[in-house]
């Protein structure tokens, strides 16, 4: 068997590692193990590939280190809170690295000067042209999409919707650019104005990535973030059409499908389409509603909202963003607590899109160590939301506003929600008395049994903490 | 023929992608994209292929710099997955 045999049934284990790496991903007593066999996979891939013929070693294992170290770090370093961020972080590096590999690739087919195998550039045919405009494309979209993503989650670029007039038309005129120049690459991939021709197409997939990822509010991430994910998937399939290597093509397959499903599901968990999502500019728009808010807000205070839960028998905490951007949930996770020791029912509602990436609320209430079982789906929680006491809305907004119900003119019209509105008693925990991402007004806070309990959401929940262990 | 062989594996990789998830609880959601974002660093394997002593000066550079980069994402990716499952694990017990 020579080396080369030996290099592609090693792939071919690779592959099927990651396949069952991504089916053990999807249950929770697997997870763990799926993860773990997902990396042994791609760790055989990686020491197989380092059997190639005339790899310049000292570079490889350098890059290797190098890149090892900072993940390494990276991912131990990285709070709970801050998971949205590094996960499109990772996300823009994988898609960079995949145009890389496509212009490197082109690049030493098409300037073969000082090479030991003479490789000339009639060799690169229109379909390795059009694959590696791909790789670039995608991969280009994808860094830089995911560079702004990030930029907005950490709160360096703000998270509103920017739209400028005319940005629909100039976004078509960088696509268009891209299909343009990459249809001619593709079409005479060794004419002289070629190289050119990728480079236009690498600073307008660059550009494309920002501009389309600029008018998607902070609060559509979770869909923004998953479908870039796949993206980077297929990228590293593209990639693996350039150089007619099967494991980038099955692994980047597998990670752009998985990924657009997960996009899917967001997506229909708001009820809105894809296209909707992507060019809707959602939230810059955002009018003033017409349903106008006919009652006041209602404040109260953390002593006072004690005494009503001291008495509540059933309660459900419904967390959202805010409660991340507060790192409120370690003491979220007491007050549940205490609520029990009192002989009270708690639940956590979690909304499929509350929070900034698909699963956000989970992950951070399961760093909090609160109970699996506390935690329901908002399908288990509606049918019998009259039956609680006390609704606890922390730093949720949209997930819970009643207009998705009964206002058509909202633009959130037609989402499902979890009805915080028909407990029989609703707290709203928000640090001020502006609209949420979305900029919409919340009919759920001027209703007649919404108490507002204004402030830093981590401060009011401990205080109520407080008050439960002095009583 | 190497081509159509490879769109073969493309199209049933794409199939068996939609087939793997079609039903996971939403709470391993954010697991399943960082797993599904490390694999996504497979990219790392064109990017080894692209250092060759065969490249000139400039593949060279791309290739190193693509391994770094694809480097972070699996080393990064597989270690908060891992970070995470490990705390959705421990509330079990």
């Amino acid at each position: 068997m020579d080396a080369e045999t030996i290099v592609n049934l090693s792939y071919i284990v690779a592959a099927i590692l990651f396949i069952f790496g991504i089916k053990m991903l999807g249950k929770a007593d697997t997870a763990k193990r799926g993860n773990l066999l997902s990396a042994v996979g791609m760790l055989l891939a990686v020491i197989v590939t380092l059997l190639s013929k005339g790899l310049d070693f000292k570079l490889v294992i350098g890059g290797l280190a190098l890149g090892g170290a900072i993940g390494f770090v990276t991912a131990k370093r990285v709070q709970m809170t801050g998971m949205p961020e590094l996960v499109a972080l990772f996300n823009g590096f994988g898609g960079l690295a995949s145009l890389l590999v496509g212009w490197a690739e082109y690049h030493r087919a098409a300037c073969p000067e000082g090479l030991v195998e003479q490789v000339l550039s009639a060799d690169v045919t229109s379909f390795t042209a059009a694959v590696t405009v791909l790789a670039i494309l995608i991969g280009g979209i994808t860094f830089t999409g995911s560079m702004y993503a990030w930029g907005k989650l950490s709160g360096k670029l703000g998270g509103r919707a920017l739209t400028f007039p005319g940005q629909k038309a100039f976004n078509a005129l960088l696509a268009l650019g891209i299909i343009v120049a990459g249809v001619i690459f593709s079409i005479s991939p060794t004419a002289e104005i070629a190289y050119t021709l990728i480079v236009v197409v690498i600073v307008l997939s660059l550009l494309l990535g920002i501009f389309a990822v600029m008018p998607i509010g902070g609060g559509d991430m979770p869909v923004v973030i998953s479908l870039l994910n796949a993206c980077s998937g297929l990228a590293a399939c593209a990639a693996g059409f350039v150089i007619n290597n099967n494991v980038l093509v099955v692994a980047g397959c597998l990670v752009g499908a998985s990924g657009l499903i997960l996009t899917v599901i967001m997506c229909k968990a708001m009820n809105r389409s894809l296209t909707n999502v992507l060019f809707s500019g959602f939230g810059a728009t955002a009018q003033a509603s017409s349903g106008e808010s006919t009652g006041e807000l209602k404040p109260i205070s953390a002593e006072d909202a004690y005494y009503i839960l001291e008495a509540a028998k059933n309660v459900i905490i419904i967390p959202g963003y805010g409660m991340a951007v507060a790192q409120a949930q370690h003491a979220v996770k007491e007050l549940g607590a205490l609520l029990e020791e009192n002989d009270c029912e708690v639940r956590f509602a979690i909304h499929p899109v509350a929070g900034r990436m698909p699963g956000h609320m989970n992950v951070l209430l399961a760093e909090a160590d609160v109970p699996y079982e506390q935690l329901a789906e908002m399908d288990d929680v509606n049918p019998t939301i009259e039956m609680v006491d006390v609704a606890i809305v922390i730093g949720a907004n949209d997930v819970v506003n009643p207009a998705a119900g009964n206002d058509e003119s909202s633009p959130i019209y037609g989402m499902p929600i979890i009805e915080a509105h028909k407990a029989k008693t609703t707290f709203c925990l928000k640090r001020g008395k502006g609209t949420g991402f979305s900029g919409l007004e919340n009919q759920l806070f001027t209703a007649p049994n919404t108490r507002m309990l204004y402030g830093d959401a981590k401060a009011t929940v401990t205080s109520m903490v407080t008050q439960f262990k002095e009583s | 023929m190497e081509l159509i062989l490879l769109l073969f594996i493309f199209v049933l990789a794409a199939f068996l992608g939609f087939e793997l998830i079609a039903k996971v609880p939403s709470q391993l959601h954010t697991p399943l994209m960082s797993g599904s974002n490390a694999i996504s660093g497979i990219t790392v394997v064109g990017a080894i292929l692209a250092v060759n002593t065969s490249s000139s000066g400039l593949s060279v550079w791309l290739g190193f710099a693509a391994i770094v980069l694809a480097t972070i994402n699996v080393v990064g990716g597989y270690m908060v997955t891992n970070r995470m499952l490990g705390m959705f694990k421990k509330k079990g017990k």
